[in-house]
């Protein structure tokens, strides 16, 4: 067992020869939250893509508690035990609240029911099918979405649909958890309440988690520590002040100031 | 008695509708058919109904649920024709049975479904590859593929050749409860697809449907359920084939064209998107119409019948889909005025369910490619590079 | 040399393909939509040369390509504009209707019966003992002619540009002050034009026509789009000249003519299994 959840090494992907990442180096504690930070087009996502098997790396690798997982597919990386939002939401629209949830449920080893029993309706089907809807209920009733569960997805306000979309990573019952971009569009008052939800997650659910995102008041106020990327490089990584503090960063930011 | 006045309740009758419906009707054809009140014609009818609701039942799986636009079911019927045919011919001419028998259908349903199956799998191959209009293509060209080939092979059964352009003499099977037959593979088709549909797997397969990208991330292994939904639909498109070379004494490939594919599609679309019953009363009511007007309209009035189809169609589709006509349709539209009379179809959540809205399921057919008129040389941009050796 | 007359009749084929093939490009690249009509056109255009055949045969062709563009544009106005920002499945769906409606209407006005439409007696070129038929290379010579204006028109001209632009991004073209609604119009119109000059050289191949007469080329010609990629202009000349080449090589060969279309099919299933969006088409992949 390592003593890093997630530990990247020398990780890193080319397009066409031009390097949208190169040599991360990211190493997550148990129940940190850790944010990965940087200007647009830093390559933050390509490094979650990466993590999530969306994009196959050039170089260097990734461990998950120890264990290799560079090269398997995406649902593979999420049966290991990562499970990531989107930056622009992805629910499945047409489908309602509850069972966007359920769908998170699939793979748990406690609802398994093969195709067969499914079409013969076996009584395993019911016992499972009613299990599934009971975690469900009470995964939306911890991020409050109990009264709409049956809504579709489609139909939710955008806070409440980031929401779904992190209750619907947390069903898959993962270890890492990778949030992008979760404050996007948000207002002050609704970025305060997903803080809050954030916070409860790493404490309830006994959560790590890493997240991407531009609000700096979020990041300041959550994260544990952070890395800077800069051009697909890191520029610093530490306590989340100090490194915010760098005058690389800063430079990074705003640019060169002569 | 209490017990089973809980079970009753628990029955969710919008489900049921589909079994209780055509078990009726079954029953009370049957009870017909038993006193001679039903004419030769219209067992004829019977048949085609059947076959038709099991071909838009199961196409209904992958365009409706998968989301995956298929303009290749024939081929599939085409194939279980022909392999369902010839099993019944080889029964017949070893001496093992009397090819007519209930007993050879059964055989050759097996074979004919099996083949059928196989084949839905060689097509949901490239179904993980390509998508949308990609994938519509090479549905359409699989079944070209299967009807070019059927219609030029030739076979030799008990001494005899058989096959090619004038197609196989299949034994009819000629009693009158042949249609009693097709309605128990109806209840059978209804049940394995809704069934799969409402479960976990079937929530699988509308996650890949709304958003492929969220269904992998969450873990859904899209390889298997595209694969599944095929397969499950080629399936029963075979046993609709072998029920079609059974129902006649003769099949010739030429009949399963891509009009045919679109025939079938039509009635899956005219039923409402990802709606099992609309798919059912869409595929009766068209059937029923095609094979009235025809029998109406003869000679030169004939072509009458697809014009009116046609126009029909046209309609039907615009009046569902125009961005102008939304608040005249919200007012006035099936679901709403059935639900007043019969309280199945009636909501309780007051929730909007994703079943029967056009417009809510996507088929993925609206990638965004191009016009271009330059070539595209590099291509390398959009995909990783290769892993560098260390 | 017998090879060498198949290539060309290959080509003349595969130049008639690329016709229809255009016309299938551009409005999917345009509209976004998939027009199973668009093979009927040439159906309709054949008989409308069929109309005025007797009084003149030049009449005849121009009559025919004009009732073309109008009838073109009709069916975008009448059936196809309601539903646009509709589903895109819906829009299929109305496609096949109208293409049943067109055959429909040509067996109530013409019969079903095949009708010999002969334009011109051309003669044949003889060159030694072989001989090429004066339609296949006046055909060959239009169809390079009009690919090449097509390419032009659409590089050079504002209005060509403006089509690239709305295929592009239409919101973006929309807000840039590009008409949408005439984009589309001028994309159905050249499409049709196109597709009653097929019709008028398969005429020239096979004089005979009959109300499911665009079915086949139509497939043909769809097949052809997506060997090239749709969407791509150039890929529906190469797809079309493919489609074409190897139609007539295949159907050279006794013992393989009667497999030619599974061939074709074939075909086109292994280039897309390799190259998922066809020979030349634009990959865009979507951003996670």
């Amino acid at each position: 067992m390592s003593e890093y959840v997630l530990e990247t090494k020398n990780l890193g992907i080319s397009f066409g020869g031009i390097k949208a990442a190169q040599d991360v180096n990211l190493k997550i504690k148990k129940n940190e939250i850790y944010g990965l930070i940087g200007p647009n087009g830093a390559g933050k996502t390509t490094v979650f893509n990466m993590l999530t098997g969306v994009y196959k790396p050039t170089t260097g690798s990734f461990y998950l508690n120890g264990e290799e997982l560079k090269g398997l597919s995406q649902e593979k990386i999420n049966g290991k035990g990562i499970a990531r939002t989107f930056q622009n939401i992805r629910l499945f629209n047409n489908m309602t609240v509850i069972r966007n949830v359920m769908v998170g449920l699939h793979n748990l080893p406690e609802f398994k029911c093969g195709i067969i029993p499914t079409i013969f309706r076996f009584p395993r089907q019911f016992r499972t099918e009613r299990q599934m809807v009971a975690r469900a209920e009470e995964l939306l009733k911890i991020f409050g979405l109990y009264e709409y569960k049956n809504q579709l997805a489609c139909n939710l306000p955008y806070g409440k649909q980031r929401k779904l979309e992190i209750a619907r990573a947390l069903a898959t019952n993962p270890k890492l958890l990778l949030l992008d971009e979760p404050a996007a569009g948000m207002n002050p008052q609704e970025t305060a309440e997903l803080m809050d939800t954030i916070r409860f997650v790493r404490d309830n659910f006994d959560m790590t988690i890493l997240l991407i995102e531009h609000d700096m008041n979020l990041v300041t106020g959550i994260c544990d520590r952070v890395t800077v990327l800069n051009f697909g490089t890191a520029l610093t990584e530490g306590k989340t002040a100090e490194a915010l503090s760098d005058p690389e960063v800063i430079r990074a930011y705003l640019g060169d100031d002569n | 008695m209490e017990k089973l006045k809980s079970l009753f309740k628990k029955i969710k009758w919008k489900y049921a509708v589909n079994y209780v419906a055509i078990g009726a009707i079954a029953l009370v054809l049957t009870a017909l058919t038993m006193s001679g009140g039903i004419k030769q014609s219209d067992l004829f009818l019977l048949e085609k109904i059947t076959m038709n609701i099991i071909l838009a039942v199961s196409l209904s799986l992958v365009v409706g649920f998968l989301g995956e636009l298929s303009l290749g079911h024939a081929g599939f019927m085409c194939v279980g024709a022909y392999f369902g045919g010839i099993t019944s011919m080889l029964l017949e001419s070893s001496g093992i049975m009397a090819g007519d028998g209930v007993l050879s259908f059964v055989i050759s349903m097996v074979v004919g479904a099996a083949v059928a199956g196989v084949c839905g799998f060689i097509i949901g191959l490239p179904a993980l590859r390509l998508r949308g209009d990609y994938l519509a293509i090479v549905t359409l060209a699989f079944g070209e593929i299967v009807k070019t080939i059927f219609q030029n092979v030739t076979f030799e059964i008990g001494g005899k050749t058989v096959g090619g352009p004038i197609g196989i003499r299949t034994p009819r099977f000629d009693k009158q409860y042949f249609f009693i037959i097709g309605f128990v593979l109806v209840l059978i088709a209804i049940a394995v697809i809704q069934n799969l549909i409402r479960s976990k797997h079937g929530r699988a397969i509308t996650a890949i449907r709304d958003n492929e990208i969220a269904a992998k991330a969450t873990g859904i292994n899209v390889t298997k359920y595209k694969l599944c939904g095929f397969i499950v639909s080629a399936v029963f498109a075979g046993i609709a084939g072998v029920m079609y070379s059974f129902a006649n004494s003769n099949v010739t490939a030429s009949v399963f064209d891509y009009n045919k594919s679109i025939e079938i599609l039509v009635m899956v679309v005219l039923g409402g998107m990802g709606n099992i019953s609309g798919a059912i009363i869409s595929a009766t009511f068209i059937t029923f119409l095609d094979v009235r007007l025809q029998s109406v309209l003869t000679g030169d009035l004939a072509v009458l019948n697809d014009m009116i189809y046609a126009l029909v169609l046209i309609l039907v589709v615009i009046y569902n889909n125009a961005p102008a006509l939304r608040p005249f349709r919200e007012k006035y539209n099936a679901r709403k005025l059935l639900s007043r009379f019969f309280g199945f179809f009636r909501n309780k959540h007051g929730y909007a369910d994703d079943e029967g809205k056009w417009d809510r399921v996507p088929t993925k057919i609206d990638m965004d490619e191009l016009l271009s008129v330059d070539v595209i040389v590099n291509e390398s941009v959009q995909k990783p590079d290769k892993e560098e050796k260390k | 040399m017998d090879f060498l007359i198949t290539l060309v009749n290959g080509l003349s084929l595969g130049g008639i393909y690329a016709m229809i093939a255009l016309g299938y490009t551009m409005v999917y690249g345009i509209a976004k939509m998939l027009n199973f009509a668009h093979g009927d056109i040439i159906m309709v255009g054949g008989y409308a040369i069929l109309v005025f055949l007797s009084v003149n045969p030049i009449l005849a062709i121009v009559f025919s390509v004009l009732f073309c563009i109008g009838l073109g544009i009709a069916v975008e106005k009448a059936a196809y504009k309601p539903l646009r920002g509709a589903s895109p499945l819906a829009v299929l769906i109305t496609a096949i209707g109208v293409s049943y409606f067109l055959q429909s209407l040509a067996q109530i006005i013409f019969g079903a019966s095949p009708k010999y439409v002969i334009i011109a007696d051309l003669g044949s070129l003889v060159i030694g003992e072989v001989s090429i038929s004066y339609g296949t290379i006046i055909t060959l010579a239009c169809s390079i002619v009009i690919m090449i204006a097509l390419t032009l028109f659409v590089k050079l001209t504002k209005t060509g540009r403006a089509m690239i632009a709305v295929s592009e991004d239409k919101d973006a073209a929309r807000l840039m002050g590009v008409n949408i609604d005439h984009i589309i119009m001028i994309t159905f119109a050249i499409g049709s034009a196109l597709a009653s000059l097929a019709g008028l050289f398969s005429l020239l191949r096979v004089p005979t026509i009959m109300p499911t007469y665009g079915a086949l080329p139509g497939i043909k010609a769809f097949t052809a789009a997506v060997i090239g990629g749709i969407g791509s202009i150039p890929g529906a000349m190469l797809g079309g000249i493919l489609l074409g080449v190897v139609e007539c090589v295949c159907n050279s060969i006794p013992t393989v003519a009667p497999y030619t279309m599974a061939i074709e099919f074939a075909i086109l299933i292994v280039i897309l299994l390799v190259k998922p969006t066809g020979i030349l088409g634009k990959k865009r992949r979507e951003k996670v």
